[in-house]
C-alpha cells in the first residue's frame, strides 16, 4: 500500500512537471498582455507535429531541439497577425479568437495528418522501465521532468538575469510605466508571447512521446493547467509552478483510492483554494482579481 | 410618442412578427420548422449569456454548465420522476439555476479574466460528472430513452410530441415569458444597476450599491434562463449530451451573443440564428467545418466586434 501510494505520488509529480510547462507558457501570456490563450492546447499539437514531421530527418533529438523554436517562430506570427490588434480591446475578444483558433488548429492537424493517433518514437534506451521491483516508470518519464527543469531553470535565468526578462517582470506588474520608461512593449508583448509558445511547443514533444500523437491532444491538457494558474494564484509563476505540481499529485493520490474521482479531484482543490484563500496560493490581492 | 420609441415599437413587433410566422417561411426559403426551434432555443440560451455579459459587463464562459444541467434535469425528469413536459422544463430550470447560484457564491469576488478562468474550470466539474457519472447519465453517450410529452389542458391537448409547429409554438411561448421576464428586469431599478455596474463598477461602489450582491443575483437569474433553455433543449432533441456542458458550448454562446451585438438585447438572437444556420450548413457540406466555424470566431472577432447590430448602427450613425 505505501509503496503503490508512493508509486503514484512519484507518477503524480511527474504529471504535474508536464502541468507546470504548459501552465507556465499561459501564465506568461496572461500576465503580461492579460490574454487567455485558448489556442495554448493548439500550439502544443503544432510542436508535437512539427516534431514528428522533421523526427525522420533530425531524428528524436534533434526534433526535440528544433520542435519549440519553430513552434515559437508560428506563436510570434499569430501574435503579430491575430492577437495584436486586440490588446486594450476587452480580455474577451482575445479569448474568443484564440478560441477559434484552437478549433482551426485541431481541425487543420487532421486534414493534413488524419485523425487516427500517430506513434513518436523515443530513443530505445528512455522507453525501458527503470526498476522492476520498485517503480515501473520508464526513463523517458524521469527524462521529461528532467526536461521540464532545465526549461524552467531556463526560464528562471531568462527572468532574473537578462534584459528581456526583467522588462517582462516589470511590465506584469506595471505596463504603462514600462512604456513609459521608452520600452518598445509592443515588442516585449511579442517576444513574451513567443517564450510562452515555446515552452507549448516543448511540452507537444514531450507529450508526443509520452502519449503518441492525435489532433485532440492539447484540449484535454489545456484545464488542468488552468486550474494549476487558478491554484498558484494568478499573476504569480512560481505559484503555477507549486500549483501544476499540488494538482499532479492530487489527482495521483486519489487514483489509488477513487479511481473515478482522479480528475474530478482537481476541480474540488481549486475549490477548496478559492473557498479560504480566494486569491489563489501565492496570488496578490487586487492584481488580477 | 417620440419618434425614436415608436421605431422601437415598429421594429419588437416585427421581430415577434417574424417569429410568429417562423415555420410557414422557414420552409419556401429552404429550412425546417425543427430548424427553427433550435434557434429559438439555443438564441434563449445566448440571450442568458447576454444579460450578464452585455447588461453586466461580466463575462462567464462556463455557462454551457447549466444549460446542460437544464437539459439533464429535464431528461432525468421525464425519464424517471414524471411524464410531464412543464415539471421538467421547471426540474431543468431549477437543477440548473440553483447549482449557479451556489457556485455564484465563489466567484463574485473574481473579476475579467479571472473570472472567466474559474468559470470555465467550474463549468468542467459538471462535464466530467455528466461524462462519468454512466449509470444515470448514460456518459459518453448521452441521456436516451425520454421524450417530450403531450400537453394536457384538461379540455384539449396539445400534440407538441409529434406535431412540429405546435412544437414551435410552445417552444415560442416558454421563449415569450423568459424574454418578457428579462426584459422587465433590465427595465427595472435593478435592471439599471446591472448597467451602472457594467459601465463603472468603481462608482457604482462608491454609491453604496452592493456590487457583489448584484452581480451575484444577476448571475444567479442568468443561470436560471440558462437552465430554462437547456431545459427545452432536451426537449428538442429528445436527448441530452454531455458535449452541451463542455466549454466549447460555452464558447458557441459567448460567441453567438457577439457575433448579433452585445449591447442590444436582440443580438444575441440574431446571432444564435446566423450561427446555427451557418453551422448546419457548413456541418452538410463539408467535413471540415470545425475549421470555417474557427475562422469566422477570428473574422468576427477582428472585423466586427460589436456584432451584426451594432455594426448596422455604427454604418447608420
Amino acid at each position: 500500500m505505501t509503496l503503490l501510494l508512493l508509486f503514484n505520488i512519484t507518477n503524480g509529480l511527474i504529471v504535474g512537471a508536464f502541468y507546470v510547462l504548459m501552465a507556465l507558457g499561459l501564465s506568461l501570456i496572461l500576465n503580461l498582455s492579460n490574454v487567455i490563450n485558448f489556442a495554448h492546447g493548439g500550439f502544443l499539437v503544432i510542436g508535437g507535429y512539427i516534431a514528428y514531421a522533421i523526427s525522420p530527418y533530425v531524428g528524436f533529438w534533434g526534433a526535440l531541439l528544433l520542435a519549440p523554436p519553430l513552434t515559437a517562430v508560428i506563436g510570434l506570427v499569430v501574435e503579430r497577425v491575430l492577437i495584436r490588434p486586440l490588446y486594450g480591446r476587452d480580455p474577451l475578444y482575445s479569448l474568443l479568437l484564440t478560441f477559434g483558433l484552437a478549433f482551426m488548429i485541431e481541425d487543420l492537424t487532421r486534414f493534413i495528418f488524419g485523425p487516427q493517433g500517430k506513434p513518436f518514437a523515443i530513443p530505445a534506451f528512455l522507453a525501458q522501465p527503470l526498476s522492476n521491483e520498485l517503480f515501473f516508470i520508464t526513463g523517458y518519464r524521469l527524462f521529461m521532468v528532467a526536461m521540464v527543469f532545465v526549461a524552467i531553470a531556463l526560464l528562471f535565468v531568462l527572468l532574473r538575469y537578462t534584459r528581456l526578462g526583467i522588462r517582462i517582470r516589470a511590465g506584469t506588474l506595471d505596463l504603462e510605466t514600462v512604456a513609459a520608461l521608452g520600452i518598445n512593449v509592443r515588442l516585449l508583448r511579442s517576444l513574451n508571447f513567443a517564450v510562452g509558445i515555446f515552452l507549448a511547443g516543448l511540452s507537444g514533444v514531450l507529450a508526443a512521446g509520452q502519449l503518441g500523437l492525435e489532433p485532440t491532444m492539447g484540449t484535454g491538457l489545456l484545464m488542468p493547467s488552468f486550474i494549476a494558474i487558478i491554484v498558484g494564484g494568478i499573476g504569480s509563476l512560481p505559484g503555477t509552478l507549486v500549483g501544476g505540481l499540488l494538482i499532479g499529485v492530487a489527482s495521483g493520490v486519489t487514483a489509488v483510492f477513487f479511481p473515478a474521482a482522479s480528475e474530478a479531484v482537481i476541480y474540488v482543490l481549486m475549490a477548496v483554494i478559492l473557498l479560504t484563500r480566494p486569491r489563489g496560493l501565492f496570488g496578490e490581492e487586487g492584481m488580477m482579481g | 410618442m417620440t419618434a425614436a420609441s415608436s421605431r422601437k415599437l415598429i421594429v419588437l413587433a416585427a421581430i415577434w412578427v417574424v417569429l410568429l410566422l417562423a415555420p410557414y417561411w422557414m420552409a419556401p426559403l429552404g429550412g425546417y420548422t425543427a430548424l427553427a426551434t433550435r434557434v429559438l432555443v439555443l438564441g434563449l440560451a445566448a440571450m442568458s449569456v447576454n444579460f450578464l455579459l452585455g447588461f453586466t459587463g461580466v463575462l462567464s464562459f462556463g455557462h454551457a454548465a447549466w444549460f446542460g444541467l437544464g437539459a439533464y434535469g429535464a431528461g432525468l425528469t421525464l425519464k424517471y420522476l414524471a411524464l410531464s413536459t412543464p415539471l421538467a422544463v421547471i426540474a431543468g430550470m431549477l437543477l440548473g439555476g440553483l447549482c449557479g447560484a451556489i457556485l455564484g457564491t465563489l466567484l463574485v469576488r473574481r473579476r475579467g479574466v479571472y473570472f472567466a478562468m474559474v468559470t470555465i474550470a467550474f463549468g468542467q466539474v459538471f462535464y466530467y460528472i455528466a461524462f462519468q457519472w454512466s449509470s444515470l447519465t448514460g456518459g459518453d453517450d448521452g441521456l436516451r430513452g425520454f421524450a417530450r410529452q403531450p400537453l394536457d389542458f384538461g379540455l384539449f391537448k396539445l400534440d407538441i410530441l409529434s406535431d412540429a409547429n405546435i412544437f414551435y409554438y410552445f417552444v415560442l411561448v416558454c421563449f415569450a415569458l423568459v424574454v418578457g421576464t428579462m426584459g422587465f428586469i433590465l427595465r427595472s431599478p435593478f435592471g439599471r444597476t446591472m448597467i451602472a455596474i457594467r459601465e463603472n463598477e468603481r462608482r457604482a461602489r462608491f454609491l453604496g450599491i452592493p456590487v457583489e450582491r448584484h452581480i451575484w443575483i444577476a448571475f444567479t437569474l442568468s443561470c436560471f434562463f440558462m437552465g430554462f433553455a437547456g431545459a427545452l433543449y432536451a426537449l428538442v432533441n429528445n436527448f441530452a449530451d454531455p458535449r452541451g456542458l463542455h466549454y466549447s458550448q460555452s464558447g458557441d454562446f459567448v460567441m453567438m451573443a457577439v457575433m448579433g451585438g452585445m449591447r442590444s438585447f436582440w443580438g444575441p438572437l440574431l446571432g444564435a440564428a446566423v450561427f446555427v444556420v451557418l453551422q448546419d450548413y457548413l456541418s452538410s457540406i463539408t467535413v471540415n467545418w470545425m475549421s470555417f466555424v474557427g475562422l469566422l470566431f477570428i473574422l468576427v472577432v477582428l472585423f466586427f466586434p460589436r456584432g451584426l447590430l451594432g455594426f448596422f448602427q455604427r454604418s447608420k450613425a
